[in-house]
């Protein structure tokens, strides 16, 4: 039996965890392997790979309003999402020690009610809830709620932060066997009264941030159990986990408080060629002509609809003014990006859609088994990542492949667990224990 | 049975029901509407259910009745504890004995004597993949929650169970409530019963905000979706307004059940425009016959005022009940047979005093006694809560609107 300080003391474990497949065109849904985003049958399907897998947790994200392109529905990819907080309730049904996370809005949600619904998840699952705090907030999607609006980005992180803080208050606050009052007066709640849930099974349900900005880290340093990053390239990755984990000290937190762990894309093949090869497949898969001339529109800000995909660049400059997406990142600087495109395109003889492919970022993991498990042990060991969070390209089966062919190499490597050791989700990642209310100490 | 009486004391003598004699043979109720189809008939599924039909073929005696069984749902809001499993015993319990559904109550508010109360729709969430055919109808509150966040909620609630999903609507009209929000003063309950139908209304335009086949996954063009099967629900309310569409696409019954306790005036006028289920609570005094039908008749003559055809809200008698013995079980089916034989009700909604002790008696007893009379099915024909209710899966009123349009 390997236990996580046992044959292999010194040697860093990984955490994994698995998201489903997501609404943007990473998620390929024309492949004839693809199945329903929607089917409950599909998510049974990843979680119980995951789970097969010894994953740390199953991940779902969260938008609030549809995408859209020229003010209109976007329809090049895949769209239409269960809510996620009653779909992992569902799952927890069909799992036993999996890690549920889902993705919540804290700017489009309340404390009280996000923070009942957690617990109710919390002890639904036995100690496995997770909640990924976004604060993505803009008058688009604000259409859709009562709050509506917009808060800026220093607004978003401190009612994100006093969301955390009020929902640790509430779950606090029922110690032992019956509730005590609550109350909470700060910048963005002024509530009171007394909570309804018992204190959850693992008193706080861990908490995952995705942001990038220096607001963002500093949330994640004072409050987040994990990181959720977008930093999957080993120089990138050790950059941003040596800033992240610097900031932990002002809050008396130590580096193994809070797990880093990279969105990241894995191809795998028999032999490296035939990876390098599956790999080009599913980015040509990823970007179709139509997703080529959209993905270009992006940046130039302008309706491109007459140009031939597998053509030239236009020769127009972008429009840094125009506004064609609605619900995604904008493009920082589109001339800058443009220019970039077209001495790529030049050099290499690239049409729109070759062009598009060979700029949308490579897969971060590409390789035999063999070679793919020793990359992740190679970025953990070096500190670029604590783990990662798996991103299929198909659903549901997008990774059958990594937990039969993968996961038994990285055991091997002593780099992985070979059984769950605990029942939560806080003691898959090593965390410590919630602090328990001061109320209730010694 | 009712709660504030003894023991083993049978309801029928004391005037709730006609209950004289024995157990009359079955009549057939009046001419109802809403016909389910014969039995034996499979029912048109619009959404493909995944289990074979695991249920024995159906009695004999059932093609006699082409009229909508008499519908038994039970509450499990007594039940203890803060996992899942005693839930998941008494729904697994409610569905061998082929129970329509299974209520569970909630509230914003602070907990009921002290005592741990989960999220209901999670709770039903947890025991949909541990059940087959039970309906899952939990309380969803319109006061505090963002009509976005229940839409998607109740819908994702269907899609996890396959079709067999409701939601009770109900208010917080409490002080207390609204101090855990800090977000508006508790309102008056004209006020809040209004916001709710509201809600119920936006809700379901979200739910028709995509139409069936709006997933087209269309390889020569690109496009996953037909955009134009997607809709705005550009919905504009007293106090919110929704811009739409939904994030989760039109979920399996395509609108799961509404149900509302229209026991009151305010909330019957909400039922009578949006439910598709009405509970009507029997009063524990006087005449509880003659205070259904009045409630009953009120209900139905506002729904026809709100415009609303075929059918209208089913009406589903809601009481409390303690079974200790054999002899309360089968009261309690002449009680059931006799308000259906009258076409009083639709059905009953049953919430036990103790649902380990009354649950079993329940199934055990009066259901077979239901069963043998005729009333009651013995096996699902159906997969999704509307078929078990035998209320027709809802068109879009968008995509109506639009082949209106062409047309
Ligand atoms: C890896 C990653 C995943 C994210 N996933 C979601 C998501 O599922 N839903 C969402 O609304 N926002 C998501 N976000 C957006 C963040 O919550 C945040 O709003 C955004 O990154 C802007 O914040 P920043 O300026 O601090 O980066 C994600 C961000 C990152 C980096």
């Amino acid at each position: 039996m390997t236990h996580d300080h046992g044959a292999h003391r010194g040697r860093k474990r990984i955490h994994l965890a698995a998201h489903f497949p997501g609404v943007n065109n990473t998620t390929v849904w024309a492949d004839p392997r693809s199945g329903s985003q929607i089917d409950f049958s599909s998510f049974v399907h990843l979680a119980r790979t995951a789970e097969r897998g010894l994953f740390d947790f199953f991940f779902l994200a969260e938008g609030l309003r549809l995408r859209e392109h020229h003010g209109r529905v976007h329809d090049l990819d895949v769209v239409g999402r269960p809510e996620s907080l009653t779909l992992l309730s569902a799952l927890a049904a069909v799992t036993d020690r999996l890690g549920l996370a889902a993705t919540v809005n804290a700017t489009f949600n309340e404390p009280y009610e996000l923070a009942r619904r957690l617990a109710s998840l919390d002890h639904l699952s036995g100690g496995r809830a997770a909640w990924n705090v976004v604060t993505s907030s803009d008058a688009f999607t604000g259409e859709n709620f009562r709050r509506g609006g917009f808060l800026d980005r220093a607004d978003r992180y401190t009612r994100a932060a006093e969301s955390v803080a009020t929902a640790r208050e509430l779950w606090d606050s029922w110690p032992a066997g019956a509730p005590r009052p609550f109350a909470h007066h700060g910048r963005h709640f002024d509530i009171s009264g007394t909570f309804d849930v018992a204190r959850p099974p693992q008193g706080h349900p861990v908490i995952i941030q995705a942001g990038d900005s220096a607001e963002g880290r500093e949330f994640a340093a004072s409050a987040a159990d994990v990181v959720f990053s977008r930093h999957g390239g080993l120089d990138a990755g050790r950059a941003f986990h040596a800033d992240v984990k610097r900031r932990l000290g002002a809050y008396g937190r130590r580096p193994e408080d809070l797990k880093i762990m990279p969105g990241v894309t894995v191809v795998l093949g028999d032999t490296a060629a035939e990876a390098q090869e599956k790999a080009a497949e599913i980015r040509r898969q990823q970007v179709s002509p139509q997703t080529a001339l959209l993905t270009l529109e992006q940046v130039w800000g302008r309706d491109l609809s007459a140009y031939d995909p597998d053509g030239p660049l236009p020769d127009i400059d972008p429009d840094p003014a125009g506004d064609v997406a609605h619900g995604r990142v904008r493009v920082a600087d589109p001339l800058a990006v443009a220019a970039r495109w077209r001495a790529l395109a030049e050099a290499k003889g690239l049409s729109i859609r070759q062009t598009v492919i060979e700029t949308s970022g490579r897969q971060s993991f590409i390789g035999t088994p063999g070679a793919v498990a020793a990359e992740m042990a190679e970025f953990v060991a070096k500190g670029a990542a604590d783990g990662f969070i798996l991103v299929p390209h198909l659903t549901p089966g997008g990774l059958d492949d990594f937990v039969d062919r993968v996961v038994p190499l990285l055991q091997e490597r002593g780099a992985f667990r070979t059984e769950y050791t605990g029942t939560t989700l806080r003691e898959h990642l090593g965390l410590p224990a919630a602090r328990q209310p001061d109320h209730v100490k010694g | 049975m009712f709660e504030d009486r003894g023991p083993g004391r049978s309801p029928v003598r004391e005037g709730a029901g006609p209950g004289k004699g024995p157990p009359q043979a079955h009549r057939p109720p009046p001419r109802h509407p809403r016909t389910c189809a014969p039995y034996p008939t499979p029912y048109p599924t619009p959404y493909p259910t995944p289990y074979p039909t695991p249920y024995p073929p159906p009695a004999k005696d059932l093609h006699a009745h082409p009229h909508p069984p008499l519908h038994l749902s039970v509450a499990l809001d007594r039940i203890a504890g803060h996992g899942a499993e005693p839930y998941l015993r008494a729904a697994r319990l409610a569905e061998r004995g082929r129970l329509d559904f299974v209520t569970l109550g909630d509230s914003l508010g602070p907990p009921r004597r002290g005592v741990s109360r989960l999220d209901a729709l999670a709770v039903l969430a947890r025991i949909a993949p541990a059940t087959e055919r039970i309906g899952l109808v939990p309380t969803v509150t319109t006061t505090h929650t963002e009509p976005f966040h229940v839409s998607s909620a109740v819908s994702t609630l269907d899609w996890v169970s396959r079709g067999r999903a409701g939601w009770t609507v109900d208010v917080s009209a409490d002080e207390a409530a609204a101090r855990h929000f800090g977000r508006r003063a508790a309102a008056p309950a004209a006020e809040l019963w209004r916001e709710a139908g509201e809600v119920a209304d936006v809700v379901a335009r979200l739910w028709d905000s995509w139409e069936d086949d709006a997933e087209i996954r269309d390889t020569a063009t690109g496009r996953f979706i037909d955009r134009d099967k997607l809709h705005y629900v550009d919905f504009e309310g007293t106090g919110f307004s929704v811009r739409g569409p939904a994030i989760v696409p039109r979920p399996p019954q395509g609108h799961p059940v509404t149900a509302v306790d229209a026991t009151d005036p305010l909330p019957r006028a909400v039922a009578a425009a949006h439910a598709d289920l009405a509970f009507l609570r029997v009063p524990r005094h006087g005449d509880a016959t003659r205070a259904l039908r009045a409630a009953r008749d009120d209900l139905r003559r506002r729904a026809r005022d709100a415009g609303r055809g075929e059918p209208l809200p089913l009406v589903v008698a809601s009481l409390p009940v303690a079974l200790y013995a054999a002899a309360d079980a089968v009261a309690l089916a002449d009680l059931a047979g006799a308000w259906y034989a009258d076409g009083l009700v639709d059905g009953l909604h049953l919430r036990p005093e103790d649902p380990d002790r009354d649950l079993a008696l329940l199934v055990d007893g009066t259901v077979p006694v239901l069963q043998h009379r005729g009333l009651l099915r013995s096996f699902y024909p159906g997969g999704t809560l509307r078929e078990h209710l035998c209320l027709p899966r809802p068109a879009n009123r968008y995509a109506r609107a639009l082949a209106g349009g062409t047309a």
